[in-house]
C-alpha cells in the first residue's frame, strides 16, 4: 500500500478506522446508558468518515472528502432527532437505563 | 464528468415528485400555526393533494427516462414503479390517519409534513443511481419516520418505539455506510454501473467486495426487518401510533427492498454466488421466526409486526432467486403486501379506540355482526395475507415461489409453502373471532367508520382484488421494469 505523504502507510488509517468502528459496535451492544449507546453510534459514523478521507487521498479524488460532509450533516440531523427522543424518554420515565425501557411486551 | 453542472429542464422534470413533496411539506409546516385551530383537517387534504400531484409528476418523469444530475439519479421503469407505490402508500396512510389524529386530538401540520418528507426520501432512494444518493434518501426517510414513531410525546409506548427504532436504525445505517466506504476505496466510485464494471475487471479483489456487500447486507436487512436483524420490529410496530405502524411496515420497507434489489443485482451481480446462499438462509429464518412467533401473539399490532417479518422473508426468497423473474415477483409482492397490510392496519386504527387501549384479539369479537362492512373488508385483507386465490396475495406468493423453482431453490420453495400454511392459522383465528364470537364491549361501542376511513378500507380492498383478478397488467410492467436492474 502506498504511503500517505506524511509517511504513515494507508493501512494504519484503515486499521484505526476499523478498530474505532468495532469499538462503536461493541459499545452499542454492551453499554446500558442510552446516551453512551448513542455516542457509540456517532463513533461508528466517524470511523467511516476516517475511511472515506483515507480512500479519497488514496484515489486522489475530492469526492471522498465531500462524502464526509454529507455524513457529518446526516449525523448532525440524527443527533438532533435522537437527543430529542432521548429527552422525551427521560421526561416520561426518569431513567436512562436501556433495560428499564421495556413496557412493550405481551 | 460534464463541464456544465447546471441541471437541465429534463433533469428538473425527472426530479418532479421529490420537488413537489418537499415544497408541500415545507408549506404544511408554515401553515400549521395559522390553521391548526380552525381547520385541522385541511393538513390531511393538502398532503393528499400533494401526493396525487406527485404521482402525476412521477408519470410525467417516466416520459423522459434516463440519468439526471450528473448520473446521480436514474428514472427508469423500476424507479417509477416504486415511486408510484410509495406515493400510493402515503395516500392510504394519510387516509387512515384522519380518524386516529382526531381521536387523539393531535392534528398538526408537522405530522403530515413528516409523512411527506419520509416519502420524498423513499422516492430519492428508489431512483438513486449512486450509493451516496441512496444513503441520503435512506436517512431522509428514516429520520422523518423516527419522529413519527414517537409522535405522541407524552405516550410511553410511543417514546419507547421511537427510541428503539432510532437506536437500531442508526446502528444499521453505520453498517451500510461502512460498506459504501469500502466499495469506494476498492473501486474509486460510488455509482452503481461503474461499481459493476469495476468488479468485472480481474484485478479487483472480490473478497474485499464481499466484505462490503456483507456490511451493506446487514444494514439493509435491519431496514427490511429480515432475520436475524428483526428484533426491533415487534416492539416498534406495537408501540408506534397505528397509522404510523402501517406506514412503517410498508413504505420504508418497499423502498429498502427496492435499493436491496438495485444494489445487489446491479453492483454486486459478479459476487452473486457468495451472497445468494446468505439471502437464502435469511429468507428461511425470517419466514419461520415471523410465522411461529405470530402464532402466540394476542396483541393485534404485535401479531401484524411478526407477520410483516414473515412477509419480508417471502420477498427475500424472490431476491435469493437472483433472476429477472424474481425481481418482478418481488415488485409485485411488495405492491400486494402494501395494500393488504395498510388495509389491515386501518381496521386496527378503527377498533383500537382512544389511547389505543383495544388491541387484544378478543376486541374484534362480533365485528361481523356489529360492523359488517368493516368486517368484510378485514376478511379480504386477511384472505390476501393468507394467499387465497382471487386476491393479490395469492399471485404474489405464486410468482415468488415459481421464481424460486425456476432458480432451482426447490427446498426454499417447499419450506416457504409450509410456512404459509402455518401463517393461515393465525389469520383464520382472527376471522373466527370476528364472525363466530358474541360481540363484546368494544364492538358494541363502535360507531360506523367515517368517509376517510371508509376510503382507507375500500381502496386497498379494490386494489387487492384487482391484483388478484387481473395480475397480468401489473406483472407485465414489473417484468419490463426488472430488466433495468440486471
Amino acid at each position: 500500500m502506498p504511503p500517505i505523504p506524511n509517511g504513515v502507510p494507508m493501512s494504519f488509517y484503515l486499521g484505526l478506522s476499523a478498530i474505532l468502528f468495532v469499538i462503536g459496535v461493541a459499545g452499542f451492544i454492551f453499554r446500558r446508558n442510552i446516551i453512551t449507546v448513542f455516542m457509540c453510534i456517532e463513533l461508528m459514523l466517524n470511523a467511516v468518515n476516517l475511511s472515506f478521507v483515507t480512500f479519497a487521498n488514496h484515489h486522489k479524488q475530492v469526492a471522498g472528502h465531500i462524502f464526509t460532509f454529507f455524513v457529518m450533516v446526516v449525523a448532525a440531523a440524527e443527533a438532533a432527532v435522537g437527543l430529542a427522543i432521548i429527552l422525551t424518554v427521560f421526561k416520561n420515565r426518569t431513567t436512562l437505563n436501556i433495560d428499564e425501557v421495556d413496557s412493550l411486551k405481551n | 464528468m460534464p463541464a456544465n453542472f447546471a441541471p437541465s429542464a429534463d433533469d428538473m422534470l425527472r426530479f418532479g415528485p421529490e420537488t413537489i413533496l418537499t415544497i408541500a411539506g415545507t408549506l404544511l409546516m408554515v401553515l400549521d400555526p395559522l390553521f391548526a385551530k380552525k381547520l385541522p383537517r385541511m393538513f390531511g387534504h393538502l398532503s393528499i393533494a400533494a401526493l396525487v400531484a406527485a404521482i402525476f409528476a412521477a408519470v410525467a418523469a417516466s416520459s423522459v427516462p434516463g440519468l439526471a444530475f450528473s448520473n446521480l439519479l436514474i428514472v427508469d421503469g423500476f424507479g417509477t414503479y416504486f415511486r408510484i407505490l410509495v406515493l400510493c402508500i402515503g395516500i392510504l396512510a394519510v387516509l387512515s390517519s384522519y380518524m386516529y389524529l382526531e381521536r387523539e386530538q393531535a392534528e398538526t401540520g408537522e405530522y403530515h409534513a413528516l409523512i411527506l418528507f419520509s416519502i420524498m426520501g423513499q422516492c430519492v432512494m428508489v431512483t438513486a443511481n449512486d450509493l451516496i444518493m441512496i444513503f441520503i434518501g435512506l436517512e431522509i426517510s428514516s429520520i422523518a419516520t423516527y419522529i413519527l414513531a414517537g409522535y405522541l410525546r407524552n405516550d410511553k409506548r410511543n417514546n419507547e418505539a421511537a427510541l428503539k427504532y432510532f437506536l437500531l436504525g442508526s446502528f444499521a445505517t453505520g453498517f451500510f455506510l461502512y460498506g459504501i466506504a469500502i466499495i469506494y476505496g476498492l473501486t474509486g466510485t460510488t455509482q452503481l454501473g461503474a461499481i459493476r464494471s469495476s468488479l468485472n475487471t480481474p484485478e479487483t479483489s472480490l473478497m474485499v467486495a464481499g466484505v462490503a456487500a456483507a456490511l451493506m447486507f446487514v444494514g439493509l436487512c435491519f431496514k427490511v426487518s429480515g432475520a436475524p436483524f428483526q428484533v426491533w420490529a415487534p416492539d416498534v410496530y406495537q408501540g408506534a401510533p397505528a397509522p404510523v405502524s402501517a406506514f412503517m411496515a410498508t413504505g420504508p420497507k418497499a423502498a429498502a427492498f427496492a435499493i436491496f434489489l438495485r444494489i445487489f443485482l446491479t453492483a454486486f451481480d459478479r459476487i452473486a454466488v457468495s451472497w445468494a446462499p446468505v439471502v437464502w438462509a435469511c429468507a428461511l429464518a425470517s419466514m419461520t421466526i415471523g410465522n411461529f412467533a405470530a402464532l402466540t401473539q394476542n396483541n393485534l399490532k404485535r401479531m401484524l409486526a411478526y407477520s410483516s417479518i414473515a412477509h419480508a422473508g417471502y420477498i427475500l426468497v424472490a431476491l435469493a432467486s437472483n433472476s429477472e423473474i424474481g425481481t418482478a415477483a418481488a415488485m409485485f409482492y411488495l405492491g400486494a403486501y402494501a395494500l393488504m397490510n395498510l388495509g389491515a392496519f386501518a381496521v386496527i386504527v378503527y377498533i383500537s379506540g382512544k389511547g389505543e387501549t383495544n388491541l387484544r384479539l378478543e376486541d374484534l369479537a362480533g365485528l361481523g355482526r356489529k360492523q359488517p362492512f368493516t368486517a368484510a373488508m378485514m376478511t379480504v385483507f386477511l384472505l390476501s395475507l393468507i394467499g387465497v386465490p382471487l386476491t393479490g396475495g395469492f399471485f404474489g406468493k405464486f410468482y415468488i415461489f415459481r421464481a424460486a423453482l425456476d432458480a432451482h431453490l426447490t427446498w426454499l420453495a417447499v419450506l416457504g409453502l409450509l410456512n404459509s400454511a402455518v401463517a393461515a392459522y393465525y389469520y383464520l383465528r382472527l376471522l373466527v373471532v370476528m364472525y363466530m364470537h358474541e360481540p363484546g364491549e368494544v364492538t358494541n361501542a363502535l360507531e360506523a367508520p367515517g368517509p376517510a376511513l371508509q376510503a382507507a378500507l375500500i381502496l386497498p380492498a379494490v386494489g387487492t382484488f384487482f391484483l388478484g383478478i387481473l395480475p397480468g397488467t401489473v406483472l407485465s410492467f414489473a417484468q419490463a421494469a426488472s430488466s433495468f436492474v440486471k
